[in-house]
């Protein structure tokens, strides 16, 4: 079923980097913050349950990443949720208790910062780039951006209310293109599923969705520098800060980072901390 | 209470002039054991509404509320909620006769017929969307057959939007219906029946008149549910503005970037979803309901 997950299980070794990383990350994540100095955690230290709240384009990796974090600490139980993060967003400023907050966009983490919900600053890990996903065996013939404009096309793309949609508006417009797409929709998975049954000859998603799509998707790479970053941060009320650390350097560390590439994102330069 | 119904009166006149005197009497009493839980099933219901109202950005309402894109969403939804429920007026009364004349066949068949008429009820709507796509999609059974013979295709159009809402709204139609059929005295049709009416001319002069209340009843939680369509829309039809882009597509898309807004919006939702259903005097659910026993 995830074929990824193979890439990303460290054993022994891997445990004693992360052990190692820790305490740094836990340093580094406080910096910018006024939070107290707090136990370094160990490989075996830290316990009990620990609620990520995740975007919903990270939902494999980060399954990935908690199956191999608590095979470390089988002391942790990490559970995942994971939905749109501007929804995640919402139900963290309600107050909903979790721990570590993986946002698709800097704007929904920055909604949540505002709020002083955070603890420290918010780590940027990773970048989304957009893709044309076309259905197999490319039936419009697209190759390029440009193609998006031809009237005989069907193009969905995502409303500008969602982060794919802004990406997609930067990108074409960064491309002088103009698109009449047939279709504006609530989320990248809704679009995918428009291409997958034909019903679009293409769609601008992530590359992460081109890429868990399987075969009934192909993707055409999209020159362009325009990408969205998510963001990671530690939440201020957090019930389990510490265990929250390590599912945190994990996902920094090169277990993370590995599995992040694999799905299809661009990996941040470690200590790249904006 | 002009809405007391047929039962309530005989049961006033059982009771004798005390029980006029002073009104109709309660005819079970509530033991607070009952009374606690059905309190608390009142605040379920009402209690997120009342959260609704509470953060409703009361101020700015009326700005959020007549700019272009809301009224546009407005339009779609109003247009096509009432198109699908024409619709299902249409296909949904013969059904509910369908529905009730199936009481001869064997059991298997009259079960499955029930069942499928019900299963929107149950289904997610997206896969009902779903559905409709493998249906009459670009590549779907019929309609990769249609776009072939007329050039035609049914996605990202109102008339998708109108056959999503009529998938998962037409049920409501027809069980209501259904139930006032079973309500109907079947003297009354043959009768007529007697008295050398073709059957579809008993339907349309007999039948019918008494039916009407439950038609109607049917027909307003038909639009209501029409109106508050989302899931099979959305994936059968996708969502533009001012073409297909209905109001719950517009909460959904307002709340990822401005909650205040889709609060407000919910609250046109919340406004026209009531106003129906006030509309519905307690007589015509008596009738419609009263028949499903």
């Amino acid at each position: 079923m995830r074929p990824l997950a193979r890439a990303g299980r460290r054993t022994a070794t891997g445990l004693a980097a992360l052990a190692l990383v820790v305490p740094v990350l836990g340093g580094c994540a406080t910096a910018g913050g006024a939070g107290p100095d707090r136990t370094p955690a160990t490989a075996d230290g830290p316990t009990g349950p620990v609620t990520v709240f995740a975007a919903a384009s990270l939902t494999d990796v980060v399954d990935d990443l908690v199956d191999d974090v608590e095979a470390a600490h089988p002391g942790l139980d990490v559970t995942v949720s994971a939905g749109g993060s501007s929804a995640l967003a919402q139900q963290i400023v309600s107050g909903a208790p979790a721990d570590l907050f993986l946002s698709a966009s800097t704007a929904t983490m920055t909604t949540v910062a505002d709020d002083g919900l955070v603890d420290g600053e918010p780590v940027t890990f990773a970048r989304g780039v957009l893709e044309i996903a076309v259905p197999a065996g490319n039936p419009g013939g697209v190759t390029d951006l440009d193609d998006l404009a031809r009237a005989d096309l069907r193009i969905a793309l995502c409303a500008e209310e969602v982060p794919c949609g802004a990406l997609a508006r930067t990108v074409l417009d960064d491309a002088g293109v103009a698109v009449t797409p047939v279709t504006l929709e609530p989320d990248v998975r809704s679009a995918l599923t428009k291409v997958e049954l034909g019903e679009v000859d293409a769609a601008l998603v992530y590359a992460t969705d081109v890429r868990s799509a399987g075969d009934r998707v192909e993707g055409v790479p999209v020159t362009s520098t325009a990408s969205t970053a998510y963001q990671a941060a530690l939440l201020r009320d957090a019930p389990s800060p510490e265990a929250a650390r390590v599912v945190l350097a994990a996902l920094l560390g090169d277990e993370g980072r590995a599995l992040l590439a694999d799905a299809g994102f661009v990996v941040a330069e470690p200590a790249d901390g904006s | 209470m002009r809405g007391g119904g047929p039962r309530e009166a005989t049961d006033a006149g059982r009771r004798g002039d005390r029980g006029r005197a002073s009104g109709p009497a309660p005819r079970r009493p509530l033991p607070v054991a009952a009374l606690v839980p059905a309190l608390v099933g009142l605040a379920l219901l009402v209690a997120p509404a009342v959260a609704l109202l509470a953060r409703a950005p009361w101020t700015t309402l009326g700005a959020r509320l007549a700019s272009g894109p809301v009224l546009d969403a407005l339009r779609v939804s109003l247009t096509s909620a009432t198109l699908a429920t024409a619709l299902c007026l249409v296909l949904g009364v013969p059904l509910a006769w369908l529905l009730t004349s199936a009481d001869s066949w064997p059991a298997p068949l009259r079960r499955l017929l029930r069942a499928v008429v019900t299963v929107p009820l149950v289904l997610p709507p997206v896969v009902g969307g779903i559905a409709l796509l493998l249906l009459l999609g670009r590549r779907g059974l019929l309609g990769a057959p249609l776009e072939a013979l007329t050039g035609l295709t049914v996605p990202f159009t109102l008339g998708a939007v109108v056959l999503a809402q009529s998938f998962v709204a037409l049920p409501f139609l027809v069980l209501s219906v259904e139930g006032a059929l079973r309500g109907v005295d079947p003297g009354l049709e043959a009768a007529a029946a007697t008295l050398g009416a073709s059957r579809a001319h008993v339907f349309r002069r007999v039948t019918l008149p008494l039916v009407l209340p439950g038609v109607a009843a049917g027909a307003v939680l038909c639009f209501a549910r029409a109106l508050g369509e989302f899931g099979a829309t959305i994936t059968f039809a996708g969502t533009f503005p001012g073409r297909t882009q209905t109001l719950p597509t517009s909460v959904y898309l307002a709340q990822q970037t401005d909650p205040e807004s889709a609060v407000a919006l919910s609250l046109v939702l919340l406004a026209v979803g009531v106003g129906v259903l006030l509309l519905l005097r307690d007589r015509w659910l008596g009738v419609a309901g009263g028949g499903v026993r």
